[in-house]
């Protein structure tokens, strides 16, 4: 599947902005250490925009394409922001079995967004992951760290609603 | 050196120790397809075409990567190789357009060719088929994903040349080459260097075909249509109808281009001329005047745009002395309308250039002496050499004809443009002559020919050493401006070409397939070409140009005027990367 590419304003502050530098002044030394770098950003932006990825690359001195290369080759990295509650559907085998598909797409008609990627008002966003060790209360997704399990389409309002507050 | 024996298809080979497979077969005359390989710069095993069966090693093997051990026995044809190559053709073609009939590449694309060989069946496997938009936002190529088969050669082209604005994006079988964050081409600091294009296997990376704009020209009565070619293009023409690589064809250009129906048939040559007179009278005027030093030349459409990209502050450093396209496009325009009294508009300026950046260049601001473009349309070697063929011209059964008066008449100078250090040897042909303000005989300057990516060379004239430096290629562009910028260069002329080699290997030029790339030295064979064109020459030196006499004499008011400098010089811009 092609990665999206979220085009969710960037706010990003300046506080972020100094913690990536310090990142990237602590590695700029080694080009092989730009996974490394690319990931210290992902957990300081919780995704890898356009504007952290130039960031990235003019001070490790690789091509602005290298570093959207790699964003774009490892599953790990995410081009789209996480919204205020990141939901994660598991697709693995067991889940998916017991029908996580049609909980994915219940999810995705309701808040209008696919895969990796997030609401225009920055409160959901969607993920679909492998396994999550949790196959006995298949079908299971969590909503940020909640883990909600043996459920059914029309669980999905109710879980919304407890989040939309 | 420690060397390994081994076998290729039973004949027995000596080869280095830690050659590969691919290179012991070179050695001993046998012929591996490769699709991905390209030698020294994009060694990475990827297409899988090179497979062969080898002694010691588990299953098929990528002749390409896989070194040689002693007493190994390789056989590179058998049974088992082909159908695994051929499944290979099939599974490429699963994801392939296969409009062969219409596409520029057809004959001379290296995937036809194989699949033509191992006897494809192109239906066999139909699948997922991802559908990709064309990219033609560029005036100088297109684009097509749906023709790429992912070898990544463009990729390691474009690194060559530094900028590295295309890469693999996705995995899996959502790869595709692109841009980051898969913006457009023109949104990219591209230098429009067309080098690309050249090494892509397929037609996925073609230049932008500008010949119907050419044919609408050269049908419409009320346009005068003049054309003028560039030096390299002599050296290279040939290549498109199977000459052999560095063979002149300048007589036999200028009478297919008569043919074709052009009004006029000029040569870039004089205006190559026309630029070393002006380039050098700067070069002077800087030092003289203490201005910025070192100059640089600004010929190659490709290297300006790399400088405005990665070297914005550096701009300064940059001739403003217009391309030879352009003050051919100019003087076109101008004296040559003038003289002939047709309305510059009613004149449509026709290049033939080694070069994609050149589509770039005519567009560019400032570059329109007569208040209209210099050039309106430019096509590479490669379009010039469709044409021929539209037409159904017999290139090699053609006769030798002249260029026409008064822009046809050159120098040695003039064509060796086309090789990298050529501007630079004959710059300093000139420049010679004038500061000591002797006749020197001694024309040749050895130490800036050859097609290493830099050159440096002190030079003294008339007891002065001056130091100079020749690069070309974006990855030898940027070492030489690094230095420049951190002032530790003492060189007072630099001459920078976009392309390795200069034009000779521009991103315009005719196509040949890799194993011949990486098998002959292209830009040695045909640099040659003009080499000895030059060496033949009566006159070698710019400022000997009997057009040039004429130009200042009738024209300009003087080398370095203020009315060559109206029409002859342009301005640059700082571009954001």
């Amino acid at each position: 599947m092609q990665k999206k590419i979220s085009s969710y304003p960037f706010n990003g502050t300046a506080e972020q902005e100094q913690k990536l530098d310090a990142v990237i002044a602590a590695n700029k030394h080694d080009k092989s250490r730009l996974m490394a770098v690319m990931q210290e950003a992902q957990e300081i932006y919780g995704y890898l925009p356009v504007e952290v990825q130039r960031r990235i690359a003019d001070g490790m001195d690789v091509p602005l394409e290298k570093v959207f290369g790699v964003s774009t080759f490892y599953a790990q990295f995410s081009l789209s922001p996480k919204g205020k509650n990141n939901i994660s559907v598991c697709l693995g085998t067991a889940c998916y079995v017991k029908g996580s598909g049609a909980l994915f797409d219940k999810i995705s008609e309701k808040l209008g967004i696919g895969a990796d990627e997030c609401t225009p008002d920055g409160k959901f966003s969607l993920t679909a992951c492998r396994c999550i060790g949790a196959c006995g209360l298949a079908p299971v997704l969590t909503v940020n760290e909640e883990v909600y399990g043996r459920l059914k389409p029309e669980d999905i309002d109710g879980i919304l609603a407890k989040y939309s507050e | 050196m420690e060397m390994v024996n081994c076998k290729v298809n039973g004949i027995a080979v000596s080869v280095p120790k830690g050659s590969t497979i691919l290179e012991a077969a070179r050695a001993a005359g046998v012929e591996i397809p490769t699709l991905c390989y390209m030698k020294k710069i994009n060694e990475i095993g990827a297409c899988r075409i090179c497979i062969v069966e080898a002694t010691g090693a588990r299953g098929l093997v990528t002749a390409c990567v896989y070194p040689v051990s002693e007493g190994m026995e390789i056989k590179t044809n058998t049974e088992k190789v082909q159908k695994a190559r051929k499944t290979t053709l099939e599974l490429m073609l699963s994801t392939h357009d296969k409009k062969c009939l219409s596409c520029i590449r057809s004959t001379d694309c290296e995937l036809q060719k194989l699949c033509r060989e191992y006897g494809v069946d192109e239906t066999a496997f139909e699948g997922y088929k991802p559908q990709y938009e064309l990219d033609e936002s560029t005036p100088h190529l297109v684009r097509n994903n749906n023709k790429c088969i992912l070898c990544r050669r463009c990729v390691a082209a474009c690194r060559e040349q530094y900028v590295a604005v295309i890469g693999p994006n996705d995995r899996g079988i959502d790869t595709s080459i692109g841009t980051a964050f898969k913006v457009k081409l023109s949104e990219v600091p591209c230098i429009s260097c067309g080098q690309c294009t050249a090494v892509c296997p397929t037609g996925a990376l073609t230049e932008k075909d500008d010949t119907d704009k050419v044919w609408a020209a050269l049908s419409d009565p009320t346009k005068h249509v003049v054309v003028q070619t560039a030096p390299s293009v002599r050296a290279t023409l040939g290549e498109c109808f199977g000459m052999p690589i560095g063979t002149n064809v300048e007589g036999k250009m200028v009478v297919a281009l008569r043919r074709l129906g052009f009004d006029k048939v000029f040569d870039t040559d004089f205006a190559a001329d026309l630029t070393i007179v002006e380039e050098a009278s700067e070069l002077i005027d800087r030092i003289k005047n203490k201005g910025v030093l070192p100059m640089i030349t600004s010929c190659s459409p490709g290297w300006v745009k790399f400088c405005e990209f990665y070297f914005p502050e550096l701009i300064p450093h940059l001739s403003t002395c217009k391309s030879p396209q352009q003050m051919g496009g100019a003087v076109i325009k101008t004296y040559y309308a003038q003289k002939m009294g047709i309305d510059p508009k009613d004149i449509v300026s026709v290049s033939v250039m080694p070069c994609t950046a050149k589509k770039f260049e005519i567009g560019r601001p400032d570059q329109s002496a007569a208040g209209v473009p210099d050039v309106d349309i430019s096509i590479t070697t490669r379009e010039l050499g469709r044409m021929i063929k539209r037409a159904g011209l017999k290139f090699e059964a053609l006769p030798d004809e002249e260029f026409d008066s008064p822009l046809g008449e050159d120098t040695g100078a003039g064509v060796i443009f086309g090789a990298t250090g050529g501007v630079m040897e004959a710059a300093l042909r000139t420049a010679h002559d004038w500061l000591t303000g002797e006749d020197h005989l001694d024309v040749e300057f050895h130490a800036v020919r050859g097609t290493q990516s830099i050159k440096e060379a002190s030079v003294n004239i008339g007891g002065t050493e001056v130091k100079v430096a020749v690069a070309s290629g974006g990855n030898a562009a940027k070492e030489v401006m690094d230095k420049v910028k951190s002032g530790e260069a003492d060189w007072t002329f630099i001459e920078i070409m976009g392309c390795p080699g200069g034009c000779v290997n521009g991103g315009g030029q005719p196509i040949q397939p890799q194993y011949v790339r990486d098998t002959v030295d292209l830009k040695a064979v045909r640099a040659k070409a003009l080499y000895d064109q030059d060496a033949a020459m009566p006159l070698r030196k710019s400022h000997e140009s009997p057009v040039i006499k004429t130009l200042y004499s009738e024209w300009y008011d003087g080398f370095g005027g203020h009315k060559a400098h109206h029409d002859l010089h342009t301005s640059y811009v700082a571009r954001k990367r």
